[in-house]
């Protein structure tokens, strides 16, 4: 055992201060397993009594070769690789990696399409939401949250289960269009959801806005600047509670977001609790946008009619030589992308989620890079949890809101 | 879709074609601009001052093996929250002996992508503060995501062979 001590202190050497080397300070791990890590995630302190002078985040435990499996799979089989990313956004990581695919083999995707996903992307951004707030409410000691949380959640993914047949791993976001249109019971489904959600958010806000416990444990606690939070490629709600207005759907509609009426919540504190109040805020917004894409949503196909890149529906396989040979073409051999690459973006409930992909010139990516936006969020965290106790680095963890599958690969 | 660059862009393309000799590639109205390996620190922090580019959105690289020369490609996308703008830098690296300066002390957050770069290419990253392995394991032998790098697939154990396979599978070293 002695030896290993050794060793990791060596290698940490860098890092810490140089009273941790004279034993002044003690090192202590929390995690891999440590339930508010919120999945795998070490944690190197340094600790000087209860307070934090250093932190090491120590990732990779989840990591499961994702970009490079994605290599060796053409690009419609590669996708269901995206959902195993942030296994909270399957539906965003579906359409970040299918825009990414569509801009590089210039499809366009029919109107109807484009605003289911834009239904189902917000949902998944309030499932998210949910489930973080279900978590953090849980690592604050805030047990009733988390069930409470998980009942609304449940609610969406049956949504899911409606139209895609799987509650978390949908795939059904696919290049040019959706997989299949959406059952006659999904209108319903929503309605439902966009009526009970209001009353229910109020109930959150009841149990923690005004909780003088939970202000406690969450004003003035991990404070980010601006600078630094860009500098560190911080994005989403966390920059945006750093006051930085800065929302792909508004600076870069895509999906037709710019049809839809909407805020983007904006707070200049940059602590947990403005941090809180965004991604609350942001639940509000996100059923606004769900609300009014369904209320407009247009008739007409789902897919694209592009039959050298998006496969035919089932019904023609049948009737049509033509369908057959491209339905076969397509699931075996896969079609062709140029030899070129492009990057694009989506705003994810963690920030921007951005695809740089490569193609050869042949069926399969030369290249798959997820910009996933828990890494770079994870990043600052050594900047923002020095001088804090223990207790609440918890509490900052849980702010960011990291995932680790989005973070390891 | 839109096809072609973004008018803001050309005074940027134009500075950068006149200060780095950088060449240009546009592809979906993307801007790729080539740099050298020494000069990229200078062309970040020239786009990040000048040019209010505050935000590198990705650090990344492409395998392009078995070309050697150059066989990688490390890609800097950089954003622009005030122009809303876009502009993507690329460095060519040579396969033997791959090496970028580090881009740390101006953008802090490439810290962990290029050790994600010295960890998954196997690119040396010159100055870094932190030169560790950020995802494999300590000890890892080679980069995965080199092209070079095989997949790798784990034998099905059945009964009939189970220890025939055990023996001779990797585990880790205690």
């Amino acid at each position: 055992m002695s030896q290993i001590e050794e060793v990791s202190l060596e290698q940490f050497k860098h890092l810490v201060s140089e009273r941790a080397l004279t034993g002044e300070t003690m090192l202590l791990n929390m995690g891999p397993q440590h339930p508010s890590t919120h999945g795998v995630l070490r944690l190197l302190l340094e600790l000087d009594g209860e307070i934090v002078v250093n932190c090491i985040p120590d990732i990779g435990f989840l990591h499961t070769g994702i970009e490079k499996n994605m290599e060796a799979k053409t690009y419609q089989k590669a996708e269901v690789m995206t959902d195993r990313l942030d296994y909270m956004n399957t539906m965003g990581n579906n359409l970040a990696y299918v825009m990414a695919v569509e801009k590089l083999i210039d499809v366009d995707v029919p109107a109807r399409a484009q605003a289911l996903r834009v239904i189902l992307v917000e949902l998944q951004r309030i499932a998210s939401h949910l489930v973080w707030l279900g978590t953090s409410g849980l690592d604050l000691a805030a047990m009733s949250m988390f069930l409470y949380c998980f009942r609304e959640r449940e609610q969406i993914l049956d949504i899911f289960e409606l139209v895609s047949g799987q509650r978390m791993m949908t795939t059904y976001i696919r290049p040019g269009g959706v997989w299949r249109d959406v059952p006659v019971e999904f209108e319903k489904a929503v309605r439902d959801f966009i009526k009970i959600f209001p009353k229910r958010i109020d109930e959150y806000e009841t149990l923690l806005t005004k909780n003088p416990l939970f202000i406690d444990r969450m004003v003035d606690i991990g404070y980010l600047s601006k600078e630094t939070a860009l500098s560190y490629g911080v994005t989403g709600p966390v920059l945006r509670a750093s006051g930085v207005d800065w929302d792909l759907r508004k600076a870069r509609p895509y999906m037709g977001y710019e049809q839809y009426d909407f805020n983007v919540p904006i707070r200049t504190e940059g602590d947990t609790y403005a941090r809180y109040l965004v991604r609350v805020q942001e639940l509000r917004e996100s059923l606004k946008i769900v609300e009014q894409a369904l209320n407009k949503l247009p008739m007409g196909p789902v897919r694209s009619d592009n039959r050298k890149f998006v496969p035919p529906p089932r019904s023609e396989i049948g009737v049509s030589m033509e369908s057959l040979i491209h339905h076969f073409k397509l699931w075996t051999e896969g079609f062709p992308a140029p030899k070129a690459s492009v990057y694009s973006a989506i705003e994810s409930p963690r920030g921007e989620l951005g695809v740089f992909l490569e193609g050869d010139g042949g069926p399969k990516p030369l290249r798959v890079h997820m910009r996933t936006p828990s890494f770079d969020n994870l990043g600052v965290l050594s900047q923002i949890v020095k001088g804090y106790l223990v207790a609440d680095l918890v509490a900052i963890l849980a702010s960011i809101d990291i995932v680790l599958g989005d973070i390891d690969r | 879709m839109v096809k072609t660059m973004d008018k803001k862009l050309e005074p940027i393309v134009k500075a950068m074609q006149s200060k780095f000799s950088a060449t240009l590639e546009e592809f979906r109205a993307e801007v790729h601009l080539f740099v050298k390996p020494e000069q990229i620190v200078d062309a970040l922090t020239l786009l990040r001052d000048e040019y209010n580019f505050e935000l590198l959105s990705a650090l990344t690289a492409v395998d392009y093996h078995p070309q050697s020369t150059p066989r990688f490609h490390v890609i800097y996308q950089l954003t622009s929250l005030a122009k809303n703008l876009s502009v993507q830098l690329r460095v060519p690296v040579n396969g033997d002996s791959p090496k970028v300066p580090t881009v740390t002390r101006v953008y802090a957050m490439a810290n962990w992508r290029e050790r994600e770069l010295i960890d998954m290419f196997g690119i040396e990253v010159e100055g870094h503060p932190d030169p560790r392995r950020i995802l494999m394991p300590d000890g890892t032998e080679g980069h995965p995501l080199r092209k070079d790098f095989p997949l790798g697939y784990e034998e099905p154990q059945f009964t009939f062979n189970f220890d025939e396979i055990d023996l001779r599978k990797p585990y880790a070293k205690e």
